[in-house]
């Protein structure tokens, strides 16, 4: 099985890192994983986003037409990867900064107050983890310990070992946020 | 083996050079191969090895010259524009018989450009960008951990032929991560020797290093040597890959990241009951003409897809020399053909 994700906002929320930490936790659980990155001018200031393939085989495309799921955090990232959703796949709508509704009605729409549970979690820089447990929870793609390991280690790695339990109640609070 | 780590193509090149025995590594910064610049910064002056920013790329690729000459596996890297500023420094390294490793993270050209994703620089790489009579060995990497496997390979290629090398990637193979599992580093020690190297003459004849003679006579002999060594090289190295092809009726012919999309592509056709394949050059030079035109006789479509105006277009075509038909589909200025463009494209030539 294959699975792909869009995750895109505006730069500075978070969604290269989101797209890193799973990807480095479906490595660890033992998928094939590609991580793509929107680089240049779009990430300085616009949209940025970033594709994430996690698979049981080998990966051949790192680009895919229509994603099985997108975790949009704002407007413009919804009215860009919206129409892209495959048919019955996953939309991760960011309902704080998006006020309009979700279009598509063959796709399961999720839509979730993450800048609100930011910060009602302690910090509204988490809203990436917010969106990550979210998607977690709504595609079971990847074990929620995993995902919360992986940005344990990804944090530490880069000296932020304060930050890892605030994190870790954001990824929580995500995934709580869902059914 | 064992070691699995999620890395960008440029740092997978960049740990592979080091694991190569990459002694020293000069280059000048520019997007989208910035992370390799950055790699090496970080860890040769921690293995003792030398790393220096240059001043500019012709700087860089004249240090290459150097170093190669004192002997010791050496790289530079960097990206369309500055990879023009080499090529005298190539054509050089070429007509003096130096290994060396050269990296272009291709991006969107010509001119300045920008710094999308792209495969225009694929005549500059294979036909000679520089002066003179030339070819280098271009290694056409498909996958981050390809890109590792062949910047290792790359180094024992430049070492035996005493010629230089090029990794021809693109801005996405650069940026995308993939798991790599990177082998264990070799030893330079076990090298085999290299007694042309300019090491100091002490209680030997000195050992001269030039591509410089104004003899005609002797300078055709130089050259001769030299299309001998590249006739050594087309006989040895043609490498490439064959996917679904043994009973297919269209093929793709594609190299580097767009042949993994291709593969994707192939797979949608399939499932639609089109029999495609793929052919993937991993050598770009020398290029596998006979492979391929061995697999041209099978079929009756061979489909060039490329993230240019038709560069490599022009090899399969002499290549399939009228065996099949040879169309063609290009994207240009950073625009990467997604599965469903290519798969359109095989759709309408399989008819």
């Amino acid at each position: 099985m294959e699975r792909s994700v869009v995750i895109a906002g505006f730069g500075g929320q978070g969604v290269i890192l989101a797209g890193k930490i799973l990807a480095q936790a479906g490595m660890s659980h033992g998928l094939e994983v590609t991580w793509l990155p929107s680089y240049g001018p779009e990430m300085r200031g616009g949209t940025a986003n970033c594709t994430v393939i996690l698979s049981d085989r080998t990966i051949g495309s790192p680009i895919v037409d229509n994603p099985t799921a997108v975790i949009a955090l704002n407007l413009p990232s919804l009215d860009k990867f919206e129409p892209t959703v495959a048919p019955k796949g996953i939309l991760v709508v960011n309902g704080s900064l998006i006020g309009r509704k979700v279009e598509r009605t063959d796709v399961q729409a999720h839509v979730v107050p993450i800048n609100e549970i930011a910060t009602k979690v302690g910090n509204s820089r988490t809203v990436n983890m917010v969106a990550l447990g979210a998607y977690v929870k709504a595609t079971g793609a990847v074990p929620l310990e995993v995902v919360k390991r992986t940005m344990a280690e990804a944090m530490r790695e880069g000296g932020k070992e304060k930050l890892v339990e605030l994190n870790e109640r954001a990824l929580d609070a995500g995934y709580a946020a869902l059914p | 083996m064992g070691e699995r780590r999620l890395l960008r193509g440029n740092e997978a090149i960049a740990e592979s050079a080091i694991r190569a025995g990459c002694q020293c590594y000069f280059a000048y910064p520019i997007t989208p191969q910035g992370e390799l610049v950055e790699y090496m910064a970080r860890h040769m002056p921690r293995l003792g090895r030398t790393f220096i920013q240059a001043e500019s790329e012709v700087a860089a690729i004249n240090m290459v010259y150097g170093a190669a000459g004192a002997g010791v596996r050496t790289m530079t890297s960097s990206s369309s524009p500055g990879i023009s500023l080499k090529q005298e420094g190539i054509s050089y390294l070429a007509g003096s018989n130096l290994p060396a490793v050269i990296v272009n993270v291709v991006r969107g050209g010509p001119g300045l450009g920008n710094i999308a994703p792209s495969q225009c620089d694929y005549f500059q790489a294979v036909k000679g960008g520089g002066h003179g009579d030339y070819h280098m060995i271009v290694l056409g990497p498909s996958t981050v951990p390809e890109a590792g496997e062949l910047t290792m390979l790359a180094f024992d290629l430049a070492d035996r032929y005493r010629t230089p090398v090029m990794i021809l990637a693109d801005g996405l193979l650069g940026q995308m991560m993939e798991p790599v599992e990177l082998p264990e580093p070799i030893d330079v020690s076990q090298l085999p020797p290299k007694p042309w190297a300019a090491t100091g003459a002490r209680g030997r004849e000195p050992n001269i290093i030039l591509s410089f003679d104004l003899g005609p006579e002797n300078l055709k002999k130089m050259n001769l040597d030299l299309q001998a060594k590249y006739d050594l090289i087309r006989k040895h190295e043609v490498r490439y890959e064959e996917t679904q092809t043994a009973d297919a009726e269209i093929i793709v012919v594609a190299y580097g990241t767009i042949a993994r999309i291709a593969k994707t592509a192939i797979d949608m056709a399939r499932a639609e009951g089109i029999r495609a394949g793929l052919f993937r050059p991993i050598t770009l030079w020398p290029y596998p003409y006979d492979a391929l035109r061995a697999v041209a006789d099978r079929v009756k479509t061979v489909l060039t897809v490329e993230m240019s105006a038709g560069q490599m277009w022009e090899d399969v075509r002499l290549a399939v020399a009228e065996r099949a038909k040879t169309p063609f589909y290009g994207e240009m200025g950073g625009i990467v053909p997604t599965p469903k463009g290519i798969l359109s494209e095989v759709k309408k030539h399989a008819r």
